[in-house]
């Protein structure tokens, strides 16, 4: 405490003119169960007992443990689980009564003396400065860093580059985008199937105002062997581009963009149901205007008008596919879409 | 009440405190002392004072919520199995067997269902991360209305907030993990955040995903972020943070005999290790019965990721929802030119505007004492009335913070308002910018009225609800003096003193270098200081107590002070007399 006048500015000893004089710590005052013995043993009990009520807690969980079951019974008590909740009821407790018998103790049984004890400003010493200081500089002279910048601009110079070889590992992370995001699976000719079962669809499966999820045939098609064509990981980068949804209207409420007129069937139109925002897929259909919002950021797209952004903040329309009918009347694709689906990047080309 | 103490022992032991015969404990304290030489560093700390207030609990929910996450998530590495690879599931839960679904998903369906205990640890997790995220933010707004951050403490200042940005990291990594619809999507719009950034969007999101969107090694990738780099950050940072808070000394309230250049409270032994250690006891205890009777993320209802399936209403764990907010209500300002697209409608809201704030919200410390130009060292906390505009300042972030957080949830508000989504996203969008402004001059107003109001007391006294009547027939309330010591405590303040303004020109006469940058500076102090209340003089308590004596002497027609607690019924009245008419 003998260094407190030390940088007396930095610490205000006291309020610029003190209207009313510091008081002073008050006297400390008994608790019942300072001078009573009776509080005293009534809070030992008190104490006692809740880390006893800890261990019967302790136990419970244990034989819940061994008695309830988990999986076939996991939505019993409320859709909760009679294990999970009997397990967390008894470690509850457990924890709960051992943290309030800690407490209770320290409050009524461990002595409540407040005590006093000094700051010291955060800064070191004038003299620890200095010593700090002259030995920095005994420890750099005898280095001869300042005098020797031959060495010390190599030495930076080889620590420098070793950045590279850092970055440069990181390059097997992943492939170069290159133009994969340019295109999806969509090819001529390739059947509009239904997304979960996978079978084509006709014209007269639609009603007006009738959505249908839909994937390119691939995801569905085996080989001569009866093993899926696509597997694994490709499946869900196909399923994360190629999805589409169905959507008929009467042929007379779309406006056919430029170069779009022939590319809708009947009145059902085909767009890419990943959202040009952030790539959610699209879902929620207004049947009667149809228009389509996304439930994630609420982009909301005009499927009458080539997809168009009319409210929310997606950026671009929703990229549309060119449908056709095929000799047994399903729905085929024209060609693969004309733009890249989902997600703006800056590769991105505006057209 | 009258207790004789004299017999009271000054310490909970019941033997004096001489030396006794060395004991095994002794030996062995000895053998690591001589190893060691943890005497020196303990004897300092032993007994370190800790001063006592409720707020000061704030950061130690966020430390203990941390340990329970340290714990219940090394028991969910046990089972769980960070992998994409494509498993059928042949578990205990009915509605999804048999479907195809990655590891990860499986491995949470495996802990939810199939292990006991399983579904309370991850419950617990779940839920002490939300009480992890949330008692730093409650933390942090404490530190900052009370004035804590300032120096020596503006460095554990930037700690904590980068610790809330990385505990913010931590929870999305650790939702995203179990690999539901729900994760799924989530990441799928940060894949769409990534591919925002001109130049190296599209790059970052191949590397990180190992290819293209999903991929197969996002998961693997997030757990090891998750389970390993955060944590080793988290756990340093909050060691440096508890280290500087040691070394600082615990801020204290003003009051009689506590000033800044002591610390009044209990010692760390036993008071405060009980009392720290026992609240250990209850958040973990808490978390559990969360845990238990608490539903959080019930992955199994959301089904497996498929990237062409979504549900409505899907939204993000509650503290990412302010950029969440700001993605619904950005206009779709796409920007293309030269065969390149630039989504300036995602890169504002979610790669700009969190960086920005956190940048703000590091640099609040460094801005005040800049305008300020206050250099002393800050032990005593300020009452946040005491600080209009600094309060005014962290109001107005706040509802930012909040409606931005509003704007997040547009769609359930409109549900559940029955309104029109499109004109709830219209209002949001005038009032993230008109509602900061309004609550920042509400606040400061606010609080430049309870400085009034406490330098009315302070002069005048407190109202006692007694109402006098006077010989004339007035009537007024009759008001006593506070307490002495309240009285002290709410003069326990610095007047607020304005910087000053370094000279214009040099000895030369050469305008100084910087001296534009002196006027912004006084121009934002003066706005700051402006209509602050200043704390009474000596005299003008003096003056008014003496009126208010007199005044008493006129109107009283008691013949002793009334001080409105005679016929409460916690007073003896035997003494009292009642005026006879």
């Amino acid at each position: 405490m003998s260094d407190q006048n030390h940088d007396h500015d930095l610490v205000p000893s006291t309020f610029a003119d003190e209207p009313i004089a510091n008081p002073g710590l008050p006297p400390h005052s008994w608790r019942p169960t300072d001078v009573d013995s009776k509080a005293e043993k009534r809070a030992e009990r008190q104490v006692a007992a809740l880390f006893g009520l800890s261990m019967v807690c302790a136990v419970l969980f244990l034989v819940s443990y061994f008695v309830f079951d988990v999986g076939a019974e996991w939505d019993t008590v409320g859709g909760l689980g009679a294990s999970n909740v009997a397990l967390g009821l008894f470690l509850g407790g457990a924890l709960l009564f051992i943290g309030i018998g800690i407490i209770q103790w320290a409050r009524k049984l461990m002595a409540d003396h407040e005590i006093v004890e000094y700051r010291h400003p955060a800064r070191s010493s004038d003299e620890d400065r200095e010593g700090t200081l002259a030995a920095l500089n005994a420890g750099l002279e005898e280095s001869g860093i300042g005098r020797r910048p031959l060495v010390r601009n190599s030495l930076l110079g080889a620590v420098g580059i070793l950045a590279l070889p850092a970055v440069v590992m990181l390059r097997d992370l992943g492939p170069l985008p290159g133009d994969k995001l340019e295109h999806t699976l969509w090819r001529k000719g390739m059947r509009v199937v239904r997304d979960v079962v996978g079978t084509p669809i006709k014209v007269s499966d639609l009603q007006i105002g009738d959505l249908v999820n839909a994937e390119p045939e691939i995801l569905f098609a085996t080989d001569s062997q009866g093993e899926p064509v696509l597997e694994g990981v490709e499946v869900q980068v196909a399923k994360s581009k190629c999805a589409v949804i169905l959507h008929r209207m009467e042929p007379d409420d779309i406006i056919p963009g430029k170069g779009r007129e022939n590319w809708s069937v009947d009145g059902i139109v085909a767009y890419s149901k990943i959202c040009t925002h952030v790539g959610c897929p699209i879902s929620l259909n207004e049947r009667t205007t149809h228009h389509l919002l996304c439930p994630c950021h609420q982009s909301t797209f005009d499927l009458t008008d080539s997809g168009k952004v009319i409210f929310g903040p997606a950026g671009h329309a929703l990229p549309q596919l060119p449908i056709a009918v095929d000799d047994e009347g399903y729905l085929i694709a024209q060609s693969d879409f004309t733009e890249p689906v989902g997600p703006s990047y800056w590769e991105r080309d505006p057209q | 009440m009258s207790i004789d103490t004299s017999k009271v022992a000054t310490t909970n032991a019941t033997t004096a405190a001489t030396a006794s015969k060395p004991s095994k404990v002794g030996a062995m304290a000895t053998w690591a002392d001589e190893r060691l030489g943890l005497a020196t560093a303990a004897k300092k700390n032993l007994r370190k004072v800790f001063p006592d207030h409720w707020s000061f609990m704030l950061g130690e929910i966020a430390l203990w919520s941390f340990v329970v996450l340290l714990l219940s998530g090394v028991f969910l590495t046990l089972w769980f199995t960070p992998s994409m690879g494509e498993v059928q599931y042949e578990g205990s839960y009915d509605p999804l067997r048999g479907v195809t679904m990655s590891e990860a998903y499986a491995s949470s369906l495996k802990l939810s269902f199939d292990v006991r205990g399983g579904l309370l640890m991850r419950q617990m997790h779940h839920w002490s991360a939300m009480l992890f995220v949330a008692s730093m933010m409650i933390h942090l707004l404490r530190v900052y209305f009370t004035g804590a951050f300032r120096k020596p403490r503006e460095l554990n200042w930037v700690i904590g907030s980068l610790l809330l940005l990385l505990g913010t990291l931590e929870g999305f990594t650790g939702y995203s993990l179990p690999d539901d619809l729900l994760s799924g999507t989530g990441i799928r719009a940060a894949d769409g955040f990534m591919k925002s950034m001109p130049l190296v969007g599209t790059y970052m999101s191949f590397f990180l995903f190992g290819g293209e969107f999903p991929g197969e090694s996002i998961i693997p990738r997030l757990f090891t972020i998750h389970v390993l780099l955060i944590p080793g950050l988290l756990l340093a940072l909050i060691a440096a943070h508890m280290l500087l808070l040691v070394y600082h000394k615990h801020t204290q309230w003003p009051g009689p005999g506590r000033t800044e250049q002591n610390v009044v409270g209990f010692p760390m032994l036993p008071v405060y290790a009980a009392k720290a250690g026992g609240f250990f006891f209850i958040v973990f205890g808490v978390s559990a019965l969360m845990g238990g009777l608490l539903s959080i993320n019930p992955v199994w209802k959301f089904g497996p990721y498929d990237p062409s399936k979504v549900t409505a209403g899907s939204q993000p764990d509650w503290y990412m929802g302010w950029p969440d907010g700001a993605l619904r209500i950005m206009p779709g300002w796409e920007f293309s030119f030269w065969g390149h697209t630039f989504p300036f409608n995602v890169f504002l809201p979610i790669i700009v505007l969190p960086g920005l704030m956190f940048t703000i919200l590091m640099l609040l410390p460094f801005i005040e004492s800049w305008i300020t130009g206050d250099k002393r060292d800050h032990h005593l906390l300020q009452r946040p009335r005491n600080a209009p505009t600094r309060t005014a300042v962290m109001v107005s972030l706040m509802t930012f913070y909040g409606l931005m957080w509003a704007a997040g949830g547009n769609d359930i508000i409109a549900i559940t308002l029955h309104a029109s989504i499109n004109q709830i996203t219209y209002f949001m969008r005038a009032a993230v910018f008109i509602g900061p402004a309004i609550a920042f001059f509400i606040t400061r107003r606010w609080c430049i009225s309870l400085q009034r109001h406490d330098n009315q007391t302070l002069l005048h006294g407190y109202e006692t609800g007694i109402i006098m009547r006077s010989p004339e027939g007035g009537y007024s309330e009759r008001h006593l003096p506070v307490a002495p010591a309240r009285a002290y405590t709410m003069t326990a303040r610095d007047r607020d003193e304005m910087p000053a303004l370094e000279s214009e020109t040099d000895a030369n006469g050469v305008p100084a270098s910087g001296t534009r940058m002196q006027k912004v500076r006084t121009k934002l102090a003066t706005l700051m200081y402006t209509d602050n209340v200043q704390k009474p003089t000596q005299e003008e308590i003096e003056e008014a107590h003496h009126h208010a004596e007199h005044e008493h002497a006129l109107q009283a027609g008691l013949d002793h002070a009334a001080d409105g607690h005679q016929f409460d019924g916690h007073h003896l009245v035997d003494e009292e007399h009642l005026r006879s008419h």
